[in-house]
This record gives structure tokens, sequence and C-alpha cells, in this order.
């Protein structure tokens, strides 16, 4: 419907919108006055997920439900997305900041001819104009931003905006637009997974435990990931230990790694380099555990114990075990 | 082959940013300026494919003021082969889309066969550049690549792309964008005589003008710069070991309502 909140759904390969969705939807339909739509491009749709997207708040799902959709490819889905916006005019395009959906909703908004706001993590409406709020230099400064015309395009930080709550009953109606569908020309070859680690995806989780140089070495990453186990927790690196190749690059926290926003933070042995704060100075709660007391991760911190981490950590661990076992 | 690699001068990440008085920019005095660090993997691999090849161009290419062509210049003394500097003061207030449609520009005068990006700029962090290049090229795009190998004919790049999860690989048809992820190489120092020999390579100055380009207003502006709004003072929790471990959880807890 023209003048509707678009949200482009990311979904976990299996027909169910993550939870990054409940935050996108909730934040778009705050702004929009419950005028929300859920644009959901995939090989593989589902009941249960479109029930799900209904639930969040989404008046209607648009499905574009193509084999040629899995897995992403720019070439495919930008033209599709972006015709179907020239159809129908929604007032803004928001998605959660995923590996694909920062790309797609830049490439949208370059053929829309409009401006892209990405990574954002605050919205307002100013009289009839939206105004995104971003984080810019490695987060040491704060960027308001507005757009010269409609579709208003960002991205979205996970863990951010508060989501959706769920509201049973409420169910969204379906509809299945046609589009151009363009042939791919990335061909798909394979995809490499890598080794599970039975923790929660870093960029998603609600806690990340991050090890640094203070971490010592590659072997004693096992005392963060049991602790990860009893908490729920992904399990994250500073630039010093990937660069000391303790960690694969995937698990960098910082400017030149992931940006994470989680609710709790947990830095062991981290110094809290201003390119580690980058990745992790939005999180809610910061907690450090560092033998230097000059350590300038202490700065952000909001709980601290200057103290030697290989005696705190299976201490938290199990006090953690007994909190939670309650 | 001839491979074109966009990039951008940034400030370095330990300078301190001041915001101007026009309360939309940052001060420039003082600042240290570098290659944006994802460029610089796009650099180091655009010469590795020449170096591979035995044969083609690495050209370095910016859009910026004045001050930008000492970005150019560090990308020839790392061994790229002449440089292209996109500097019209029309351009200042460039958004991704503006500035993806002057490379975009550029690239349809020069004719690379490829052209490699950083991920993003640590400066506003827009990650979007790329992308839309590819968009307004109508080429194929392969984002935060951890490798490629280009087949011997040079009509088509292998590269494999880190998404949630792991990595998927793609056969990419050429010409296309890629954009460098952090693990795609180590970038080279640059010698002391490639920094000699960068004295002596071309720096094409471009204006708007030259690249067909109109003043369009930028699609997205910044209205204002802010400080971050400072998080309220922290607590050490003091004991020993057993003592403060159970404070924390206790305040992890009951105070911050954290888990």
């Amino acid at each position: 419907m023209a003048g509707a909140f678009w949200c482009v759904v990311e979904d976990d390969r299996q027909g169910m919108p993550k939870k990054v969705m409940a935050e996108a939807l909730g934040e778009a339909g705050r702004l929009s006055g419950g005028n929300v739509e859920a644009v959901w491009l995939t090989d593989k749709a589902s009941e249960a997920g479109i029930k799900q997207l209904g639930e969040w708040g989404a008046k209607k799902v648009l499905l574009l439900e193509n084999a040629a959709f899995a897995p992403y490819r720019g070439e495919v889905w930008a033209p599709a997305l972006a015709e179907l916006a020239g159809k129908e005019s929604p007032k803004a395009i928001f998605g959660p900041v995923t590996s694909r959906q920062r790309e797609l909703l830049a490439r949208v908004a370059a053929r829309l001819g409009v401006g892209l706001c990405a990574d954002a993590v605050a919205f307002a409406m100013e009289g009839d104009a939206l105004v995104g709020t971003r984080p810019v230099y490695a987060g040491k400064l704060i960027s308001k931003v507005s757009w010269a015309k409609t579709p208003w395009v960002a991205t979205l930080r996970p863990n951010v905006f508060r989501p959706a709550e769920a509201q049973a009953g409420k169910t969204a109606e379906v509809e299945k637009p046609t589009v151009t569908i363009p042939a791919a020309k990335m061909k798909f070859l394979e995809r490499r997974e890598e080794a599970a680690t039975g923790l929660p995806e870093l960029t998603e989780a609600e806690i990340v435990i991050s090890g640094g140089r203070g971490m010592k070495g590659p072997e004693n990453y096992v005392i963060l990931e049991d602790m990860g186990k009893v908490i729920g927790a992904a399990v994250g690196a500073s630039r010093a230990a990937v660069d000391a190749g303790w960690r694969p690059h995937r698990f960098q926290i910082g400017q030149t790694g992931r940006t994470i926003s989680p609710k709790l933070y947990l830095g062991f042995g981290v110094s809290g380099a201003i390119q580690h704060l980058a990745g992790m100075r939005t999180s809610k709660v910061i907690v450090a555990v560092n033998k230097d007391p000059e350590a300038p991760i202490f700065k952000i911190a909001d709980y601290g114990i200057v103290g030697d981490l290989f005696e705190v950590v299976p201490a938290l661990t199990q006090e953690f075990k007994k909190l939670l076992e309650k | 082959m001839k491979i074109l690699v966009a990039i951008k001068q940034v400030p370095d990440t330990a300078t301190q940013v001041k915001i101007a008085g026009d309360a939309k920019s940052i001060e420039t005095a003082g600042i240290t300026w570098i290659v944006s660090p994802y460029d610089e993997f796009a650099v180091e691999e655009a010469l590795r494919i020449k170096e591979k090849r035995g044969q083609g161009e690495v050209v370095a290419v910016t859009l910026g003021p004045d001050r930008a062509k000492e970005a150019l210049r560090s990308c020839l003394a790392m061994g790229a082969d002449r440089a292209i500097h996109v500097n019209d003061p029309a351009l200042a207030n460039a958004d991704t889309l503006t500035t993806a449609r002057a490379l975009a520009a550029v690239i349809k005068q020069e004719q690379p066969g490829l052209v490699l990006v950083g991920r993003q700029a640590i400066d506003d962090d827009m990650g979007a550049v790329g992308a839309q290049l590819a968009e307004v090229l109508d080429w194929p795009c392969a984002y935060w690549i951890m490798e490629e190998t280009i087949d011997a004919d040079g009509k088509t790049v292998k590269a494999a792309r880190q998404v949630e999860g792991g990595l998927e690989v793609f056969d990419v048809p050429l010409p296309a964008v890629l954009a460098a992820q952090k693990g795609l190489n180590e970038p080279r120092y640059p010698t002391l005589k490639g920094i000699m020999g960068a004295k002596k390579k071309e720096i094409k100055d471009v204006k708007a003008g030259d690249l067909g380009l109109g003043s369009d207003a930028p699609q997205l502006s910044i209205t204002k710069l802010e400080a971050l709004p400072p998080r309220p003072p922290g607590r050490i929790v003091e004991g020993d070991v057993a003592t403060a471990v159970k404070e924390l959880v206790r305040s992890l807890r009951e105070d911050a309502k954290a888990i």
C-alpha cells in the first residue's frame, strides 16, 4: 500500500523470519502508527513464518517466493524489490543489518535513486520527515541524517530497537505480487559451513563474551565457551587476539570486525582499544575484567573487576550456573 | 587485465575527531589521514592478481579534496601503476550514491575488467558504495569477500563471501565488483623504492564535468553531528574473587537486569 513502512524479511533459510524482524517491525510500527508491511523474498516461506510476521505487527506480507532467490544474489533481488517498490510506493524500506541486506538495500536505494542510511541506531519523525541516527568515526560521534525524498531506505543495527511484542491472533493479509525476476549472473558453487560452536551468532546474540590479549593463547578460549554455554552467549575476540591467530577473523569484534550491540557484553583481558570500542560501545551493559586497572575499557564499563581472568572466569561461570539453575 | 581499485582517505582510528563549527562535519586540522584499512586489502588483492597473472594494470581512484592525493600516493607506493583523483568542490557533500555515480563514470571511461573496493570506509561506515557501484554499472558484485581466484582467461572470478554461519562461493562473471573483507590478505608495506617511485607515477585530476556528472543534490544529508552521549559512570566491584564475582552476578541480575 502506498505510504506503508516496509520491512524486508531476513529469514533462517528454513522458512522462519529471524528475531531481528521483531525489532524492525516494532520500530517501523512505532514510526508509522502501525502502517507496516513485511516484504519477503525467499525460496521457501512457511505458514508459521507468515503467522509470526503478522503477530509482530505486519498488516500485510508481500510474498515473493521463487527458487531464484536462494542463495541471495544482488542482481536478482535488487531489481525485483525495486520494481515492487516502484509499483507500491512505500514510504520507507527497512531491513536489519545482515550480510545480504547491507548490500541489498544499498543496491535498491541506488536503483530507486534515493538515500540510504546504513546501520541506524535510532529514528525519529520530525514533522513529516524521518531523521536517522547512526554512529560514525569508530562510534566516536553520532550523525543525524535526512532523506531528500521517499522511500527512506535504512538498515537497522540488531539488538538496538525495541522488538514488537508478538500479539497472538493478529494476522497479516498475504499478497503475492508479480514482478520480473532477472536471471542470475553469479553462479552458486557451494556453501562452506563454519564449524558449529553450539553458541549463538555474534551479531544476533543477546549476550556476548569477548576475550582479548589477556587470554594468553587460543587454548584458553574454552573457558569462555563454557561460560557461553551456561548463559547462552556468543564468544568473540578482540583484534589483538585475532591478529595473533588465536581466533578466526569471523569472531573479531570491532572496527575491522563485527559490530555488536548486545544486552550484556562481558570482556575478559580486553584492553579496550578504540577500534574494539567501535564495535561494541552501543552494548547496553558492559562488564570488564582486566588485570590492569588503567585499561581503557574500564572507562566505558558499567561494572569492572580488576583481577586475573583465569581466576574470575571459572568463578563467574559457577555463579551464573547457580543463578540460572534456581 | 586492468583492475580499478576505489579507495577513500579517512581519519586514522586513533585520531581524536572534533565537530566543526557547522555542526555537520569534523575539524580537519590536526588529523592523521590514512587509506581506509579495507581499501588497503582491496589494493593488495589487485596487486597480487597482477603479479600472479604476470601482466595487467592497477589503477587507484578516489573522490575527495586535495588532501586525498596523499592516499592515492600511498596506493602508488604499494605498487599501483597510476591514479585518478576525482576532485571537485561540487562533490564535497557527495553521499554514497553520488560517489558511486562518479566512480561509475570513471569506470565507464577506463573499462577495467575488475573493480575492487573495501567493504566499508571507516569514517562514515556506510558500506554502500561498492554495492551501489555495481547497481549503477549493472554488474554483479560479491560483498565481504574472503578469497578470490580469477580463471586463466580472465572471464570469471571465483569468490567466497562471508555470510552468517559460513562462506558462500560463487563463479562471478567479469567485469564485476568485489568488496574486500579483512582476512582476504595481509597488505604489504610500501618499500622505500616504492615510495620514491610513486612520486613519478601519474595522478590524473578529474572534475565532475569531465565525467558528465550533473550537480544533483545528495539524496542523503547529514543534518547534525553530535558527541556521543556519555555512559553513566561505572563501578569497580571490589573484594576477593569470590566476593567480587557474587556481587557482580547479583548486580547484573537485580540492578542492571541484564541476565
